[in-house]
């Protein structure tokens, strides 16, 4: 398969070519920053400056030069008094922690300096999560220092103390509970077992509470198929992989930790005896998701036929299998009955997942997986994951007595239903009939605003607690800051208002003592040194839940229809905000999505012939409504989306988050509907679509850069042609000389650096990173890039010093028009980490008319923010487009009120690395600072640096293992040993041709698809 | 070279070499013992007979036999409990306050801590062991070679000066002379005067004095303006007059007893109050300097100290690369704080003040595995010792980022 044949482009516009697109396709740096652009900061900021300003800048200039020059500023320099044995300024201490947050969970190891912390890194010694982390988890030291949580507790809107909070509250609990009155706990998902406990001795203090758990984004139908349990399922044991409508690898019940096991059977090795097999991945879904990018074939359906693809997929399979078919209209989809014949032939190394949460649909699906002995292998119900709690029924049975009048008292532990249940209205309609109601959030949102008491739980960097993610599995939460606010965790809380001692910590240490270390080989300071506590073999059973396939069919039958012909809404959640708890964090809200690559808002994403069909265009302001519900937002035009569906993603919309979140996007709850009992995050009734007339921009990076037609960019092949020669998608550029053609590497002008020392270097590949971006989280908090906010981001000025490229592609011809649009209703997706790629023969470097650029002895291109002036040639010259100007000064600046602007924000900043200020240039370093202090440990321990001990915060922070880094003067390094395999094999520099000699390698991807057919 | 004489060298070569390696053991003894004496009995006792917290250690190798001191050293509570009487007197006599037991100490380091004692009461003007490698010196005398430099170009250019208005008066004159104005009667100074006024009104003159007076304006303004931010010579006022001379100068305390930090991070540290309190809980109570620290304590406050080494923050510097790793000693940047009452900032702290020390020190590379490829790589086509500036210590990115 050769490269040229195919097409490659970043977003519609260029496919189209807009005018706007061809306009700015040269115009890198977007619009100057005009004076209405800078926010009346004209005179400090250098921009729309006029002669008069310029000559008044002059003379401050001088005279603070002079004063300066008279008068050196003191500076103070406070110790501790009491320090801290452990505590050494300037050095960092490390300590195990568990990140939970509702049912999501990572064990993680917490960075501190000077008392506070900075960095959440990935545990490896976890089983569970075995150190990979989302960019939500990594995001999260952020959420800590947000200024706008609540600063203690609060009775109505007015601030309490916290005895006072106590003895009021008590008192108003006691006389409801005396009268007989009914008193509920709800929350989301909860994965301490000490805080169940806690909440059971509330519930003995106080017998008439029941714990209300339900999920933002639940997995109630999967629970329900499983007889109330959610299996282990182990992605890494698959040959084939089928998903309706999960998005395993971005947002489905444990996504990291499925990319990772998903990562292992889609690495392949181009040495001899290298790994030549994967796993074939089919996704029938909806929506374009990042699980769907990522598949080898997919196919689109809409939300109302989704329960009859599970049936007619059953009906394939069983076909093959010889078992009986069900009763069910069947849905003719591409690859349906090629992926259960994949599925059959692989049995025992099968498996299929939904995401929908009807539990009708998931019963169904648990029939196909033991139909292609699933159980015991790809899946475990030995081990029940935690994950998932919540019930649909239960909670929808709260709301309606709540609105009955029938709840005397209810704590809203951390949960916030008003704005993310569907029933949301509901509850904030019936909350005033309730006599006592209490939240512990950490802020007064949707729900806690209505409450008449707050009594704000601490953040999970300042609390202790435990987590049992999966049965048997064990971790601890230990503090890592003392509390910022005068918060109180709420398990204290309980304890206390149930009468009993509120020193939690104490509580937690003799639980584990007593119920789970129970004596054993492990001390308690051993599992807190840990942050995990864990079986050493897990229990596999083969065991098969009991289902009524059929009965599940005729539900289906009932609900779903083959031939729906009305545009239907499916409600999905973005991989970056999640289900919205951490809306006020920017680093999220600047998080480009993998797929649509949009931040800071959501928007109706359509199909390009539903689009022309309404007559709409990308960034017109359409109405949505439906069920009585009707909201404002952009379309976003989404290649490979259903026809006639409107994606519109949950976590946007919060009113009572903070300056962050507030207004950004619209609430998409209320669109899920109930379907057999649950929430199901479709809409297909009486849905409509009305154009306002008005138009918003979408803040999108991804369109912002364009290739250039060059032709080395992406490469890619298929597995039956890499089997039979590793080199086959590659392109090799050649350039005609006198003597003949030549390769394009071959020829150069330069001498070339000699590494007597280190050469840093670096290995993607593409075949295992699936776009998730939690890397651009990690690189963010590392190199403490700022946040720029929504507008900066249209003016195309987003400072990421990583971005994931994300290109869409079809086999037409590059001639065939027509052909390019069909395909382009489902086209094949490549991410690209696209980074400095710190060039030998760097073309930045040779423009810096400042030597502000230069490079290193160890093969990095060093920026120096100090020498910069700030002409941008060296932007301009780079192939990559990788390096990133500050317009502005994005810290201290109250213009760019993202956390930069406060001193409690800045608290995040990592001390080792500069702060840029306005006017100069920056770009990825290759984390300098982490392999200067590696080099140092090294140096101090006289010895060579260990591979592996020096890590870039993107290469760790990888769920897939994509990123390998390392020294490539050491023969015994990772890197060292793959490049020397994969030289002759995947491995190729973007855009060879120009023969820079990036020291970042890619690896080719591989796709699992039949070869084509010579036609 | 024949054979014989070869044998010969050799022979010679490996006596001195064992002669060395003899008197590097000693001296290593007492340098070890050095190290151990201020780093965990200085705070207490000191080398000499001076009486601190605790007695003067001058002579106890020969006071107390060394199984005694071991045995004291590792725990002395036990030779008092036992009933040793001379050790209870000692306790008695220092008012019962107990000392500090080191039971990790081996004999071995006790006895080099000991022959340090020893050889420091020897020869109190020798030179402490270990001293500063041969590169620490030379920046310091590039810039007083250089000051000195300017003094004598600016001197040589107020000579030429003088000598080229001397010759010119002598060239008018003798011009004149020769023209026939023998009129000329005047005395030989007012000519000289006369001829300096011509010359002042020669067009030619003014315009060489003006750029002459520029140019020296020049240079004095882009000198100051290199002035403009560099603190050398700051000595701020402290809230507690602390003094460096006595604790480091007068008691010898290791910088590293209170600067935890700077041989371990990046910060050298200014130590936290409990650190005072190790001595201050015991000695000069009552003096008001001392009192502040006891108040920040009850108060809960804590001292305010300046700052006096201020590196701007896109400067990234970390000491333990130096002191650690380079073996470099505190003095070569800090200057000589042992005999400084109120710290000032002796270096300039300037970029070039850096890059010259990176231009001009060798790397401490013996003994360190991190550097052996990197010496083997530098040996073979260098012959001078690997500086700092050849493994990369002049890149911009080790230390700004």
């Amino acid at each position: 398969m050769e490269n040229s044949n195919k097409r490659y482009w970043k977003g519609i516009e260029e496919l189209t070519n807009e005018p706007s697109f061809v306009k700015n396709i040269h115009n890198e740096f977007g619009n100057m920053p005009s004076e209405s652009d800078s926010k009346g900061e004209a005179l400090v900021d250098g921009s729309g400056t006029h002669r008069r300003d310029f000559l008044k800048m002059l003379g401050f200039g001088v005279a603070a030069v002079s004063l300066a020059a008279c008068e050196a500023p003191i500076k103070k320099t406070i110790p501790y008094l009491n320090k801290p044995v452990d505590v050494e300024p300037t050095i960092a201490n490390w300590y195990a922690s568990t990140y939970t947050d509702g049912g999501e969970y990572a064990s993680i190891l917490v960075k501190t300096r000077e008392g506070r912390p900075i960095k959440i890194e990935g545990n490896k010694l976890s089983a569970v999560s075995k150190g990979v982390l989302s960019g939500r988890a990594h995001a999260s030291v952020l959420s800590l220092y947000d200024n706008e949580k609540l600063k203690g507790p609060q009775i109505g809107a007015k601030a309490a103390d916290w005895a006072q909070l106590d003895k009021e509250f008590t008192a108003k609990l006691a006389a409801a509970a005396a009268k007989g009155g009914q008193i509920r706990i709800v929350s989301n998902t909860i994965l301490s077992p000490s805080t169940k406990k806690v909440i059971a001795e509330f519930t003995a203090k106080y017998p008439t509470t029941q714990h209300v758990v339900y999920d933002a984004n639940p997995a109630y139908g999967l629970t329900q198929a499983h007889g109330g349990i959610l299996p282990s399922i182990d992605f890494s044991k698959a040959k084939t992989i089928v998903s309706v409508g999960a998005d395993f690898l971005g947002t489905w019940v444990a996504p990291t930790e499925f990319a990772a096991q998903w990562a292992e059977t889609r690495r392949v090795g181009s040495a001899k005896d290298g790994k030549k097999d994967m796993s074939r991945h089919y996704q029938f879904e909806t929506i374009l998701s990042n699980t769907g990018a990522n598949a080898d074939y997919r196919s689109a359906y809409k939300p109302s036929q989704e329960g009859l693809v599970v049936v007619s997929l059953y009906n394939a399979v069983a076909k093959l299998t010889g078992a009986a078919a069900l009763a069910g209209a069947a849905v003719k989809l591409d690859h349906l009955d090629k992926a259960a014949k994949d599925l059959v032939a692989s049995k025992g190394a099968s498996i299929v997942v939904a995401g929908s949460n009807d539990p009708e649909v998931q019963k169904v699906v648990v029939a196909i997986n033991a139909l292609v002995g699933a159980y015991g292998s790809t899946i475990n119900t030995g081990v029940a994951v935690n994950y998932r709690q919540g019930n649909d029924m239960a909670m929808a049975n709260f709301i309606k007595e709540a609105g009955a009048g029938k709840i005397a008292a209810v704590i809203f532990y951390n949960a916030n239903p008003v704005y993310n249940h569907p029933m949301g209205a509901a509850l904030a309609a019936a909350l005033p009939k309730v006599e006592v109601s209490l939240a512990t959030n950490e802020r007064a949102d949707e729900t806690a605003s209505l409450c008449q008491f707050i009594a704000p739980d601490s953040h999970y960097l300042e609390s202790w607690n435990d987590a049992e993610p999966k049965t048997g599995f064990y971790s601890l939460t230990q503090p890592t800051i003392s509390t910022i606010f005068k918060t109180r965790q709420a398990q204290s809380s309980l304890l206390t208002w149930a009468g009993l001692n509120g020193d939690y910590a104490t509580y937690l240490e003799r639980n584990w003592e007593s119920n789970i270390l129970k004596a054993g080989a492990v001390q308690w300071k051993n599992a807190l040194h840990d942050g995990v506590f864990q079986p050493n073999a897990v229990s596999i059973s083969t065991a098969v839940p009991s289902v009524d396939a059929n009965a599940a069919a005729a539900a289906i039958s009932k609900a779903y229809t083959a031939n729906s012909t009305g545009l239907e809404i499916s409600v999905y959640e973005k991989v970056g905000l999640g289900t919205g708890s951490q809306a006020n964090n920017p680093w999220l809200q600047e998080f480009p999505e993998p797929v649509s690559k949009a931040c800071w808002d959501n928007y109706a994403s359509i199909s390009q012939p539903t689009a022309t069909k309404l007559n709409l265009k990308q960034g017109d302001l359409v109405k949505v409504s439906a069920k009585g519900y009707e909201v404002t937002l952009p379309v976003l035009v989404q290649p490979g989306q259903a026809q006639d569906t409107v994606a519109i993603a949950i976590g946007y919309g919060r009113t009572k988050a903070g300056k962050s979140a507030d207004g950004v996007g619209v609430n998409a709850y209320p669109f899920i509907s109930e379907i057999n009992g649950a929430c199901v995050g479709t809409c297909t009734q009486g849905v409509s679509v009305s154009p306002t007339g008005d138009t918003k921009d979408i803040a999108q990076t991804q369109t912002h850069h364009t290739v250039m037609a060059r032709q080395a960019v992406v490469q890619e092949t298929v597995l039956g042609e890499f089997v039979k020669n590793p080199q086959s998608g590659r392109f090799n550029p050649t350039v005609a000389t006198s003597e003949g053609k030549k390769d394009a590497t071959d020829l150069t002008l330069w001498n070339g650096h000699q590494y007597n020392n280190h050469a840093w270097g670096m290995v993607i590949d593409l075949n295992t990173c699936t776009g998730c971006s939690a890397c651009v989280v990690s690189c963010s908090a590392e190199n403490n890039v700022p946040v720029v906010g929504r507008q900066e981001v249209i003016n195309r000025r987003e400072m990421h010093w990583m971005r994931i490229d994300r290109y869409y592609s079809s086999d037409a011809e590059v001639e065939d028009l027509k052909g390019l649009e069909v395909a382009s209703d489902n086209p094949e997706v490549v991410f690209q980490p696209m980074l400095c790629q710190h060039c030998n023969n760097a073309p930045c470097e040779t423009v810096c008319p400042v030597l502000a650029t230069t490079h290193s002895t160890e093969g990095l291109n060093q920026m120096t923010y100090n020498r910069c002036i700030g002409t941008r040639y060296c932007a301009n010259n780079c192939p990559y487009k990788v390096r990133r100007f500050n317009w502005f000064r994005y810290y201290q600046t109250d213009e760019y009120d993202f956390h930069f602007n406060n001193d409690l924000g800045r608290m995040v900043i990592n001390p080792d690395v500069t702060v840029r200020s306005r006017g100069v240039m920056e770009k990825c370093s290759m984390c300098v600072q982490r392999i200067q202090e590696g080099k140092l440990t090294a140096k101090k321990e006289k010895r060579r640096p260990v591979d592996g001990e020096i890590q870039v915060a993107c290469a760790q922070s990888c769920p897939t293992n994509a990123i390998t880094f390392g020294d490539m003067n050491d023969p015994a390094s990772e890197i060292s040993k793959l490049l020397a395999v994969e030289k002759e094999g995947r491995a190729y520099g973007v855009i060879e041709e120009i023969n820079v000699k990036p020291n970042i390698s890619y690896l080719m991807k591989v796709r699992n698809k039949d070869v084509k057919k010579e036609a | 070279m024949n054979r014989k004489n070869f044998t010969l060298v050799k022979f010679l070569f490996s006596f001195l070499f064992l002669f060395a390696s003899t008197y590097a053991t000693l001296a290593q003894d007492a340098a070890e013992g050095e190290t151990l004496f201020k780093n965990n009995c200085a705070a207490c006792h000191s080398s000499t007979d001076e009486v601190l917290v605790g007695p003067g250690l001058k002579g106890v190798g020969e006071r107390r036999p060394i199984e005694w001191i071991v045995k004291w050293v590792h725990n002395p509570q036990a030779v008092i409990a036992s009933g040793d009487k001379y050790a209870n007197e000692l306790y008695n006599k220092f008012n019962k306050a107990a000392m500090t037991p080191y039971p990790n100490f081996s004999e071995g380091q006790i006895k080099s801590i000991i022959a340090y004692i020893d050889a420091s009461n020897a020869a109190p003007a020798a030179p402490a062991a270990g001293a500063a490698p041969a590169g620490a010196a030379a920046p310091a005398a590039a810039a007083s070679s250089g000051g000195m430099m300017e003094v004598l170009l600016v001197g040589l250019l107020v000579i030429m000066v003088f000598v080229l208005i001397a010759l010119l008066s002598i060239v008018s004159t003798l011009s004149k002379l020769s023209a026939g104005e023998a009129d000329s009667e005047a005395p030989l100074m007012k000519r000289i005067a006369e001829n300096a006024k011509k010359l002042a009104a020669n067009s030619a003159v003014k315009t060489g004095i003006i750029i002459f007076a520029l140019l020296l304006g020049g240079k004095a303004t882009i000198d100051a303006a290199y002035g403009v931010g560099i603190h050398q010579g700051y000595a701020p006022e402290q809230p507690i007059k602390f003094s460096h001379k006595l604790h480091a100068g007068q008691y010898q305390i290791n910088c590293n007893y209170c600067h935890t930090g700077v041989y371990e991070g990046k910060g050298a540290n200014v130590p936290s109050a409990n650190i005072c309190m190790n001595c201050h809980n015991a000695i000069k109570r009552e003096s008001p300097e001392i009192q502040k620290i006891y108040q920040a304590l009850e108060k809960d406050e804590p001292i305010q100290w300046v700052r006096v080494h201020n590196l701007p923050d896109l400067a990234y510097f970390n000491h333990s690369q130096h002191t650690n790793v380079g073996n470099l000693e505190c003095k070569n940047c800090h200057g000589d704080i042992e005999k400084m009452e109120v710290v000032e900032q002796r270096s300039s702290l300037t970029m070039g003040w850096c890059i010259d020390c990176h231009r001009n020190t060798d790397v401490n590379a013996k003994g360190n595995a991190y550097y052996d490829k990197l010496v083997e790589v530098h040996n073979k086509d260098s012959k001078t010792p690997l500086k700092v500036q050849n493994i990369g210590g002049l890149e911009c990115s080790k230390c700004h980022y």
